[in-house]
């Protein structure tokens, strides 16, 4: 006998989406010359026209900024800025579902999580960082620690308003103005965040929202009005933007990509780790820089341990992401899925062998099953490179010496697990690992008093808690900087 | 390397790079001259090459785990063991640096003594870095959660010419647990291979520090764009070359950084960076 879950679908009815959206510059809509669409990659049905931002639209928007650094925003005392922030806190919570549901639309990932985890974060990041607006001169910064002015914000698909929290929650709090470019294929929930802009009475130009392609982040980058670039995005776009910078007095953080290593000891607890396993690939699609990509298992248990997550993996439920009960969404976009299917037929064709449950996929949409291949070897271009999708390489060793080297064997150093019932190990195996967030027995936790951020070519700084005003503060590390 | 002529004939000493330990030649076979105020013949160092800064880098990346994973006080002793042997050379160092750079003797007596100072600041920093950069921080949920500050890796420094910049620069490197290729220019030359000594009498592990003396022109480029180079203090460099050795540092995104003389913690964190590591809670 099989049970089968009815549909639970999450009514769309609460949000609005207009059929075409402008710049948000100087606290108003401005509308755009050229527009693209924006499509529910659930569905492949067009929701709204976005404008395409060019040279102009950005200096306008960077020009808004700097007027509302010198004239307003510098002079209010961190106690008031703190209040626009707690304000913003409180518009996001009282507003989660529509955001929750805009951005399950937008992006195609589950309504279980946004409406969980992106959105309750989001109102977090405002909230916390607001506190902080009165206290910098205890964050160990040094004494009145200054902003920079005008920040560049550029943010990725993945977890559009969460990257627009943790960019503009610190940079508002630290007492710089913003402006920000969400990405190509998700602005509509930074287009709503705008009303909660002018909901919270924030003063104009505080917050400058210009939509578009690379084309656009690359002119807020090369801005010469521009002090501060923070981006999130792929390794490949980041070293651009430091090159970009490289002759300039721009400061930058970069949160880049990732290939994170899961290493299961022998001595797991096995079904809290088969759990973490799928919680750390399975995600958001995998669509996270941070995602447990490699699974690096103890050869003694890698058979137990294989078998439960084919089990677990085949309850795993694709399809709606509107529908309540849906684990597993669909693929941002097309360009994003041509991604996924080339590197997993790499992996085939380099010899790993690949499994996924039966599931049927919609065919309109894009759609990936949960995957996983076993038999890779650290040669092997899944081992090495970002998939950013639902693909899980699984790699085994023997010693607790070889989990670490190749778990280091990364040009990236983003995020590890580590799975063991002895504290003793855990602790050992986290100060050998290379990388700036490790979770022990847990996977893919983030909280806005946590730093987060990378070694090596997973990017320059980190965001959140203390660590992460120093990025937006002037007497931060950089002090006694040339 | 006595100013007066006397009788004897002063046996003077042959200047090479310090890698691994070791003072070995430059592979090329280069040397450069370093000259007096007056134009007068001091020294031959050596002029590093390329393959010399190889060396040095595969020397830095091996001496790295044992360095790193020293405890905080051990790497504070062996530093500030590096400080008791420069203030028993310190009027050496006073008479190389009088002589190879454009400073009288009272200066130098001054600067050599500032170093010294500055030295033994660094070396106490070691065991506290993480009580002032470090964080235990309030998730909201069930979890330990907290920051804590490690090393870089390897390090190379384009010193200036100045002895205590050049001091300022490497003690920040490496007493967080980051292993270095110093880069040195000039007249500078001199006093750095004699801390070459006082390092190589330490019980500093070989490969921590290493030395190479020559251009800054041919050595900067070179470390840039070095893919097994972590980070890069470039305060040596005048600013409108900054910008060449950022872009060349970008193909692995290395943490490349740029200080004025003077102590302050955020120059060791600089070359540091910070891990989170959460913890679950539960029975």
């Amino acid at each position: 006998m099989t049970f089968e879950y009815a549909p639970a679908p999450e009514s769309r009815s609460i949000v609005s989406i207009k059929p075409k959206y402008g710049h948000f510059i100087n606290g108003s809509f401005v509308a755009g010359k050229k527009h693209f669409p924006t499509i529910n990659p659930a569905t492949e049905e067009i929701l709204s026209h976005i404008s395409l931002g060019g040279a102009s639209d950005v200096d306008k928007a960077v020009m808004a900024a700097q007027k509302a650094y010198t004239k307003t925003w510098s002079k209010l005392t961190g106690k008031e800025r703190g209040k626009y922030l707690y304000r913003i806190a409180r518009i996001l919570q009282e507003r989660a579902r529509e955001f929750a549901v805009l951005e399950t639309l937008d992006n195609g990932k589950p309504i279980r999580e946004t409406r969980d985890i992106d959105i309750p974060l989001v109102a977090a990041h405002f909230f916390y960082h607001a506190g902080w607006a009165d206290k910098l001169d205890y964050a160990g910064l040094g004494h009145s620690p200054a902003p920079y002015g005008v920040a560049g914000q550029i943010i990725p698909w993945n977890f559009p308003l969460l990257m627009l929290a943790w960019k503009v929650a610190p940079a508002l709090a630290t007492g710089n103005t913003v402006v920000l470019k969400p990405a190509e294929t998700t602005s509509l929930t930074a287009l709503l965040f705008a009303e909660v802009c002018q909901q919270a009475e924030l003063p104009d130009g505080v917050v400058n929202i210009v939509t578009g392609d690379g084309s656009t982040g690359a002119a807020i980058v090369n801005h010469p009005g521009i002090h501060k670039i923070a981006f999130t995005g792929s390794t490949d776009v980041g070293k651009k933007i430091a090159r970009a910078i490289a002759s300039t007095d721009k400061k930058a953080t970069l949160e880049l990509g990732g290939k994170g290593a899961n290493i299961v000891f022998d001595d797991a607890p096995v079904d809290e780790t088969v759990e973490g396993i799928v919680n750390g690939i399975f995600f958001n699609q995998g669509h996270v820089c941070c995602a447990g990509s490699r699974l690096i298992v103890q050869e003694s248990i890698a058979e137990e341990i294989i078998e439960k997550l084919k089990v677990r993996m085949a309850k795993i439920r694709v399809g709606d992401p509107l529908d309540k009960n849906t684990d597993l969404g669909a693929i941002n976009s097309k360009e994003q899925l041509n991604k996924i299917n080339e590197l997993s037929a790499v992996g085939d064709a380099e010899g790993a062998e690949r499994w996924s449950p039966q599931c049927t996929l919609s065919n309109k949409g894009y759609w990936f099953a949960p995957t996983i291949f076993t038999g890779v070897t650290q040669a092997h271009r899944i081992a090495q490179e970002e998939i950013f999708g639902p693909v899980l390489s699984v790699l085994t060793f023997r010693t607790p010496q070889e989990a670490i080297d190749k778990a280091n064997n990364s040009p990236f150093g983003l995020s590890a697990g580590i799975w063991s019932e002895k504290g003793s190990r855990i602790f050992w195996a986290s100060q050998h690992l290379k990388a700036g967030v490790i979770w022990a027995n847990t996977f893919n936790k983030f909280d806005p008093a946590s730093p987060f951020g990378g070694y090596k070519e997973s990017g320059w700084g980190r965001e959140g808690g203390k660590h992460g005003l120093a990025a937006y503060l002037k007497n931060g590390k950089e002090t006694g900087a040339k | 390397m006595a100013t007066k002529k006397e009788s004897r004939v002063e046996v003077k000493k042959t200047y090479k790079l310090f890698i691994n330990g070791a003072f070995p030649r430059s592979e090329s076979g280069r040397v450069f001259e370093v000259t007096a105020k007056n134009g007068e013949f001091i020294a031959n160092p050596a002029l590093a090459s390329h393959k010399d800064l190889r060396d040095a880098v595969t020397a830095a990346r091996a001496a790295q785990s044992g360095w790193s994973k020293a405890t905080a006080y051990n790497r504070g002793q062996i530093l500030y063991r590096i400080a008791e042997m420069l203030e028993g050379r310190a009027n050496q160092f006073e008479s190389e640096i009088a002589l190879s750079s454009q400073i009288n003797s009272a200066k130098a007596k001054s600067l050599v003594a500032q170093a010294i100072d500055r030295w033994v600041w660094y070396a106490g920093w070691s065991d506290k870095l993480q009580a002032v950069s470090g964080a235990t921080n309030p998730v909201s949920g069930p979890f330990f959660n907290f920051s804590i500050s490690e090393p870089q890796g390897v390090v190379a420094i384009a010193a200036s010419d100045n002895f205590l910049e050049f001091i300022d620069a490497l003690g920040a490197a490496v007493v967080s647990g980051n292993t270095s290729i110093v880069l040195v220019p000039g007249g500078l030359a001199v006093p750095a291979m004699s801390f070459a000594e006082v390092l190589a009498t330490s019980d500093l592990p070989a490969g921590v520090i290493n030395i190479l003396t020559g251009s800054l022109d041919e050595l900067a480029p070179w470390a840039a764009s070095h893919m097994d180079i972590d980070g890069f203090d470039i305060s040596g460099i005048q600013k409108k070359k900054q910008g060449a050795l950022k872009e060349a540092g970008a193909e692995n995104l290395k943490r490349i950084h740029s200080f004025e003389s003077g102590k302050t913690p955020a120059r060791i964190l600089a070359f540091m960076e910070s891990k989170t590591v959460w913890h679950s809670v539960g029975v």
